[in-house]
């Protein structure tokens, strides 16, 4: 028989550290993670106001090689593949024909035709077999890379300067990704992250996964799991695949229409013009609930609408998401009622993100 | 937050839904177990009641809400709340840094004191989370 369904939770070469750091472990996409340490609002904290480490080796890899790859991603990334330089990264969706999201993804161009693409954790397969099964028509390889690295990512202020003493050269700026050796292991190191904050993300060999991860907490990187993860992303209004992203929901209502350049002719191009051009029927905005009350994922929009993510804002200290509404009411400073299980809660919609790197916190 | 060690007091009852009564005459103070907390993670939000509200045995009474999630909070016994810990509006992290004392909830004259005996004892309800 087979293939049977997956019994055991997957772990990452981290979790003998995590255990051992008092974590707590839960189930995440087939994956036993760590969803906090010493708790969300100290961890969210200790990543704005100083530097976290986050285990984030539940994430998947794709590498497209090839005389092809350039074009064969051009097909299958709505961002414009061409505009990435050896050495840097890109953030895009990748749409089904109809224009729905299938995920979204960073890639990083690591040689002219050597394209690294990283994927979400509960999508890894899917990406895998639809970017395979486009691939027919290219000279490209599209090999499953997910089993190969441990990722890494070390964000905030200090983040950069918490690194650097261990790397063997200059790290790579923002969206840009170099080949280091840090604190020993060869890595990947990505400038690129989740949270809002500088930082990095370092891809790694998985048995030098531990030996880095010591290192980074030795220098004093707060161990920071998957609570404060998303509520470092909420707050910086970045979207969670399967929240705020899903294969009935098109780009451009999710306001990622940044990313996507129809002019490529990417799958799902002709949908994503078509959405731009007539408008779309709700479009996704964040918003902050006005006094008490934390608004959570499917509670309804009263006149219309719904919340896609919703928690509690450590910087912020009040409750925090992003909700899909009607498109004519989108304004920053619009106020909405979400039904909160049954208590009506008044929340504005505001600019996005709602927390700036180094900016404003509400009192 | 500083959060002791599990415990378990021996002058409280227990509810298998992970909350306590402390049960003084005619009344009760309800709140809930270090367990429950511990597995919450830092409340953020505490929905308070309305006093005079009536709470029935083994039904949500309110909310609680930490970073993560919204739980219900059950009541050990039946009711009507004459008391509401107002200071949790403020510091609703209380209740993972004092659970049995400053992290109390509401406080309930009981309608059947007898609801009681279906309560667990400290260490009957500690053997059910092992």
């Amino acid at each position: 028989v087979g293939p049977l369904p997956e019994t055991s939770l997957r772990r990452t070469a981290l979790y003998e550290r995590h255990a051992a750091a008092g974590a707590k472990l839960v189930p995440f996409a087939g994956w036993e993670m760590p969803i906090q340490y010493a708790g969300i609002r100290q961890e969210h904290l200790a990543v704005r106001r100083d530097v976290g480490v986050f285990d984030v080796s539940h994430m998947g890899q794709v590498e497209s090689r090839g005389p092809q790859a350039p074009a064969f991603l051009q097909r299958v990334l709505s961002n414009d593949v061409r505009r990435i330089p050896v050495g840097g990264a890109q953030y895009s969706v990748l749409c089904r024909e109809d224009g729905g999201v299938l995920d979204d993804a960073i890639t990083y161009r690591l040689a002219e035709c050597e394209f690294l693409t990283v994927t979400n954790a509960a999508n890894h397969d899917k990406d895998l077999h639809w970017m395979q099964a486009q691939a027919a028509e290219f000279d490209v390889d599209v090999v499953d890379k997910a089993h190969c690295f441990a990722m890494l990512a070390v964000q905030g202020p200090r983040a950069r300067n918490l690194v650097q003493p261990l790397a063997d050269g200059s790290l790579p700026p923002r969206m840009r990704c170099a080949e280091r050796s840090v604190a020993g292991a060869p890595t990947t190191v990505c400038g690129t992250g989740y949270t809002g904050e500088d930082g990095v993300e370092l891809l790694l060999d998985p048995a030098d996964a531990a030996t880095v991860w010591d290192a980074l907490t030795e220098r004093g990187a707060t161990p920071t799991g998957l609570g404060a993860r998303d509520t470092l992303r909420l707050e910086a209004c970045l979207h969670l695949y399967g929240n705020d992203l899903s294969e009935d929901r098109g780009p451009i209502e999710a306001g990622l229409g940044w990313c996507c350049k129809e002019e490529t002719g990417f799958i799902g191009s002709d949908a994503v013009a078509e959405a731009r051009r007539s408008g779309t029927a709700e479009k996704l905005v964040p918003f902050v609930i006005e006094g008490k009350g934390i608004a959570r994922q499917g509670n309804p929009v009263i006149g219309g609408g719904v919340v896609t993510s919703g928690t509690y804002s450590p910087c912020l200290e009040r409750g925090i998401g992003m909700a899909y509404v009607s498109g004519t009411r989108t304004e920053p400073g619009t106020e909405i009622e979400i039904d909160v299980r049954g208590t009506t809660r008044t929340a504005t919609i505001e600019r996005r993100p709602l927390y700036n790197q180094g900016g404003r916190e509400r009192g | 937050v500083n959060v002791a060690d599990s415990s378990y007091p021996d002058d409280l009852l227990y509810h298998s839904e992970h909350d306590w009564a402390r049960v003084e005459g005619e009344e009760a103070t309800f709140g809930i177990t270090w367990y429950a907390q511990d597995a919450l993670g830092e409340v953020v939000f505490f929905d308070a009641p309305d006093i005079g509200a009536q709470v029935t045995k083994d039904e949500p009474y309110t909310e609680v809400e930490s970073v993560k999630a919204v739980s219900d909070v059950f009541a050990p016994l039946s009711g009507e709340i004459v008391a509401v810990n107002e200071a949790l509006a403020e510091k609703p992290e209380t209740i993972n840094e004092d659970p049995y004392g400053e992290g109390w909830l509401v406080r309930v004259k009981l309608s059947d004191p007898s609801e009681t005996e279906s309560l667990m004892d400290a260490q009957t309800y500690e053997a059910g989370l092992e």
